[in-house]
């Protein structure tokens, strides 16, 4: 698969994952190509975050509610719990503090989507295995000097992290090289040595919505509303 | 409401009379008629919905786009305005009025007061930016146009923008607003003292009534507009512009005359300033803009807003170069329309050209402003 094919693999599951009439935020939206394609077939209401300048101009063109940003600095700014869905395609690995982020999105959205290209798959083990190099793969293109990826991990070492903060995984797929997809919760064995990108539909055990902002709202209508 | 409309032949713009309407101020006092010199372009549709309302900046007019017959040189925004411009007139009707306090037709300083035959001078009260949204309202409600699709301005313009959110959500569907800011800061506050200190200072100033004389503080008024001009630019824009170069000589006089380009080009902007601007309405507008703030009210007046505005959209814009109205500034703006869950777009587009970079050529501004329009306009439309 080359990149553009395999984004629009990566999206049409990602759609796969969402329900109709959702509010949804993607973080690195690019020109809005998900966007648009979740306002149409899903009837989403669309909100997007995009740190490059041109892709974020593009979308505000194109008529997208588009922040131009850094998701690393910008996220706070959001409500809890104000977001359906926030949206992570193959981003998480570009991250300076990627279990900041992943608690992030959980906070501002009910349900995350992440997707990622897997460390694990057997092509780069067998790299790194035989040249004694860092790999060099279709999914991850780059050499190691000018890589925008700097935090390499596998399905494995997302699950134990999801793990470890207490992060339901409601449902997972997987990509062969191929672009063969399966479920990975039912693979058990081989999982990450033959998944080459995964997507997982993730939310918090029992979540609840923490309304911190009703006490603040009667408090301000009581006080300062008046100007 | 009734209101009459004329056509000033002379200054080639309509004016529309407000009688006995008792404008209160924001500082209490009461304007009880006034009258508002504006320009519309293009053509109101039948569903009246394509009605965009451009608010002008500090020394701005009403002449947006076409011809400015008291300067003789193209509208302020006239390449942004027009027939197939990013803000098209074959599309959309375009307003744009002079400000409450104005210089270009609307009241303001250098008009007589009512029932009499004195200019206001220095007695004109003191208007505020909410005060010129209000004037702008009565406006729109006289032209029988219930909903604007837009309300677009840059710097004090843009403060207007925001102010029209705050006020009149139901009347508008978004706002795009450039380079402005929730408040006007302690260093843009300093700035305009000293242009006011510049013309208050003015010998011929005389507390406002040099037009009794039929006078002109020329000087001061020229210095306070070399002041703002420099707030304007970037050190790098100043520096591509001039850099150290000489004005028509080889060698420097070792004495003051204008040597380098550089002073040549303010003295220029200071003389021609004067030949259009009222010193007394510099004052006045300065002021407003000083006492815009919103910096702490701002998140509260649209989460309990009494008017419904969940359906607005903001498109916010700055410029890497602007250091009188930062990114920063919009950022403020922009994170607290998100902590509300609000539909914002913003854009910071990368220029050494300052804050007057929303005046000039930047691309990436055109596209914006366009593809905001047409996308949100298809999907009213729709």
């Amino acid at each position: 698969m080359n990149k553009i094919n395999s984004i629009r693999k990566d999206w049409s599951l990602i759609e796969t994952l969402i329900a109709e009439d959702r509010k949804i935020l993607d973080i690195g939206c690019g020109d809005g190509g998900l966007m648009e394609q979740l306002e149409n077939n899903r009837n989403a209401i669309t909100h997007g975050i995009e740190l490059n300048r041109d892709l974020a101009a593009n979308a505000i063109a194109r008529g997208f509610n588009v922040v131009h940003g850094n998701a690393e600095l910008d996220l706070s700014q959001y409500s809890n719990n104000s977001f359906d869905y926030v949206i992570l395609s193959q981003t998480l690995q570009a991250m300076m503090k990627p279990k900041d982020i992943l608690s992030e999105l959980l906070r501002i959205g009910s349900k995350a989507i992440v997707s990622f290209p897997n460390f694990g798959h057997w092509k780069i083990r067998l790299q790194l295995l035989i040249s004694g190099k860092m790999p060099v793969t279709e999914s991850l293109p780059y050499t190691w000097y000018d890589t925008p990826n700097i935090h390499f991990f596998t399905i494995k070492d997302f699950l134990n992290l999801c793990n470890e903060m207490n992060i339901v995984i409601e449902k997972s797929i997987g990509l062969t090289s191929k672009g063969k997809q399966f479920d990975i919760s039912e693979s058990i064995t081989g999982v990450n040595f033959f998944t080459h990108e995964a997507i997982f539909l993730l939310s918090y055990k029992n979540f609840e919505p923490i309304k911190i902002k009703s006490s603040k709202k009667v408090f301000a209508k009581n006080s300062v509303i008046a100007n | 409401m009734k209101t009459k409309f004329t056509t000033d032949t002379k200054l080639e713009s309509e004016i529309a009379y407000f009688e006995n309407i008792n404008l209160k101020l924001e500082s209490g006092d009461i304007i009880d008629s006034f009258k508002l010199a504006f320009k519309t372009y293009g053509k109101l549709n039948a569903d009246k919905t394509n009605a965009i309302l451009v608010c002008h900046a500090l020394t701005g007019d009403q002449y947006v786009a076409g011809n400015n017959p008291i300067t003789g040189r193209e509208g302020w925004w006239s390449r942004m305005v027009g027939p197939n411009k990013p803000i098209d007139t074959n599309k959309f009707f375009v307003i744009c009025s002079n400000v409450l306090g104005g210089c270009a037709g609307s009241t303001g300083p250098k008009e007589l007061q009512n029932g009499s035959d004195v200019a206001y001078g220095g007695n004109f009260p003191s208007v505020t930016i909410k005060d010129m949204v209000k004037a702008q309202s009565l406006l729109i409600e006289s032209l029988n146009i219930e909903k604007l699709f837009s309300v677009i301005g840059g710097s004090m313009g843009a403060m207007q923008t925001l102010q029209w959110a705050i006020d009149f959500p139901d009347k508008i569907l978004n706002i795009i607003h450039i380079a402005g800011a929730l408040k006007h800061s302690a260093q843009n506050i300093a700035f305009h003292e000293v242009g006011r200190q510049a013309i208050m200072t003015d010998p011929i100033w005389k507390n406002g009534k040099y037009f009794e004389n039929n006078e002109v503080p020329e000087r001061g008024l020229s210095v306070a507009r070399m002041i703002a001009h420099i707030t304007y630019l970037s050190e790098n824009a100043m520096h591509r512009k001039f850099g150290r170069k000489l004005q028509s000589r080889d060698i420097i006089s070792f004495g003051f005359d204008a040597d380098f380009q550089v002073e040549s080009y303010l003295r220029y902007q200071g003389k021609s300033f004067v030949e259009r601007f009222d010193a007394n309405s510099y004052l006045f507008l300065t002021r407003a803009m000083d006492y815009f703030d919103h910096d702490e009210t701002f998140r509260k007046n649209i989460e309990f807003s009494h008017n419904p505005n969940n359906h607005l959209k903001y498109l916010i814009v700055s410029f890497t170069s602007d250091w009188l109205f930062p990114t920063i500034e919009s950022k403020m703006i922009v994170n607290q329309l998100n902590s509300l869950s609000r539909e914002v777009s913003f854009l910071e587009i990368d220029t050494d050209k300052g804050h007057d970079s929303f005046l000039l050529e930047e691309p990436q501004l055109d596209d914006v402003i366009k593809g905001f329009l047409t996308n949100n306009f298809v999907k009213i439309d729709e």
